[in-house]
């Protein structure tokens, strides 16, 4: 019996997919006119050190003459030779790909046609937009390795400045964010701010997101129901911990403002799409710890952490 | 016997099927694509619900449909019932690199359009996404 092992596919292997052949074709591309001749073919295939050359009529792409129809040319002198018309000597019907085919796709021609390269034509415009070589696969697969290599090292970078090089027993970053109430129109401005520097240090998205909708929800809160509050995120190498403090009515009866569906906003917070006794609820569900402390008429203050991974 | 498969939709595709007005796009927006939906107005159950990388389908059109769907890690939002949004909230996910459409349709048409082409709920993508349908 056979045992079939099932490998992750590498990240080389992974980039073919990703990538297009956009991405990576030369947009330069040297073409001949039908009416060229074989002459031209030989020097522009000399000057340029390149083996094949699109033969199009205005846009269209009619044709391709290669090193190989060159030297058959050269081989039969006795016909017209050297100063034959392209259009004679082209290969007409010609092997092409889309731009917006991933590389895997092209790699897989390049193995069963034997050609060495294939011009790039636009899906909607048909026109010929470029042409792609093996080297240029190759050339374009290492630039993006190299570009993701660079980001990684970015992230990870930054991360250890920050924690790990500055010289203590510990490290916590403290960001303040002062949130109006009241004022819908940057209701949420905040947590874009602290969600952007989250991604700066490198937290992962998962963390990010619970991080991100918790505090959204918290900031929600602040702006519907109190004139002011203040956000306040400590950031650890592998937790981050965010306060509200408010100087709003405070919240009456803290254990039915936990039950989903409980709510106390009135119509208008509603029609923002908030106000359904949902946010304290969201908030519990995304973070894993969460502390709530209210007293009426003296604000309320809520707590939650959230572990890196 | 009409089989359903589990779709995966460029930008192009959602604007053709719900007739949409593209108002803001992205740079990449061929390398956009969709597989999930969510129709709501309620934006803490998107936020209680959503997965990324789905269409938000809604019919509230403030800026903190933008930071809901930016937060939530999702990137394209399509405002239903012919509304459009104001002139803030679209500055806002151009902005923050959202998609923003515009169909004429309500809600229950938009899902039912989509959903027929492939696209599926969020809360149904731990199931197996094929069904049968008599024709």
């Amino acid at each position: 019996m056979k045992t079939v092992v099932h490998k992750a596919p590498s990240k080389t292997q992974e980039l073919t997919y990703e990538l297009k052949v956009k991405q990576v074709m030369r947009k330069k591309v040297i073409t001949l006119k039908p009416d060229s001749t074989m002459n031209e073919v030989r020097r522009i295939l000399r000057d340029n050190k390149i083996s094949g050359i699109p033969v199009v009529d205005g846009t269209r792409l009619v044709g391709i003459v290669t090193i190989e129809d060159l030297l058959i040319c050269l081989h039969e002198p006795e016909i017209k030779g050297i100063d034959e018309k392209v259009k004679n000597r082209m290969t007409k019907d010609v092997a092409t790909v889309y731009s917006d085919e991933p590389i895997v796709r092209v790699v897989g021609k390049f193995d069963k046609t034997g050609y060495g390269r294939f011009p790039v034509i636009d899906r909607a415009k048909k026109k010929l937009v470029g042409i792609i070589t093996k080297g240029d696969i190759i050339e374009g697969l290492l630039k993006k390795l190299e570009t993701d290599y660079h980001k990684e090292e970015n992230y990870t970078y930054s991360v250890s400045e920050i924690f790990k090089d500055l010289n203590s027993n510990g490290c916590i970053l403290t960001l303040i964010y002062k949130i109006k109430g009241g004022d819908f129109k940057k209701a949420g401005e905040q947590t874009s701010k602290l969600r952007k520097n989250l991604l700066k240090l490198g937290f992962s998205p998962e963390t990010i997101r619970k991080v991100a909708i918790s505090a959204f929800e918290a900031e929600m809160n602040i702006v519907i129901y109190t004139p002011e509050g203040e956000l306040i995120a400590k950031i650890y190498p592998d937790k981050i911990v965010i306060n509200t403090t408010d100087m709003g009515p405070g919240i009456p009866d803290v254990e039915e403002a936990m039950r989903p569906g409980y709510s106390t906003a009135p119509d208008w917070v509603r029609e923002l799409g908030f106000g359904a006794g949902m946010g304290l609820p969201n908030i519990k569900n995304y973070t894993d710890e969460m502390t709530l402390e209210s007293e009426a008429n003296k604000g309320t203050n809520l707590s939650f952490v959230v572990y890196a991974h | 016997m009409l089989k359903r498969k589990e779709g995966k939709m460029s930008i192009r595709e959602i604007v053709n099927i719900l007739d949409a007005d593209l108002l803001c796009s992205v740079e990449n927006e061929s390398d956009v694509n969709i597989t999930m939906a969510c129709g709501a107005d309620l934006m803490s159950d998107v936020l209680a619900f959503i997965k990324t990388n789905t269409l938000l389908l809604t019919g509230l059109t403030t800026p903190q449909v933008v930071y809901t769907a930016e937060n939530s890690g999702l990137n394209v939002i399509c405002f239903v019932r012919g509304k459009k949004p104001n002139p803030d909230t679209l500055a806002l996910a151009k902005e923050k690199g959202i998609v923003l459409l515009a169909a004429k349709n309500g809600m229950f048409e938009c899902c039912g359009k989509l959903y027929k082409k492939g696209i599926i709920g969020c809360f149904e993508t731990s199931k197996k996404q094929t069904f049968d349908q008599a024709t």
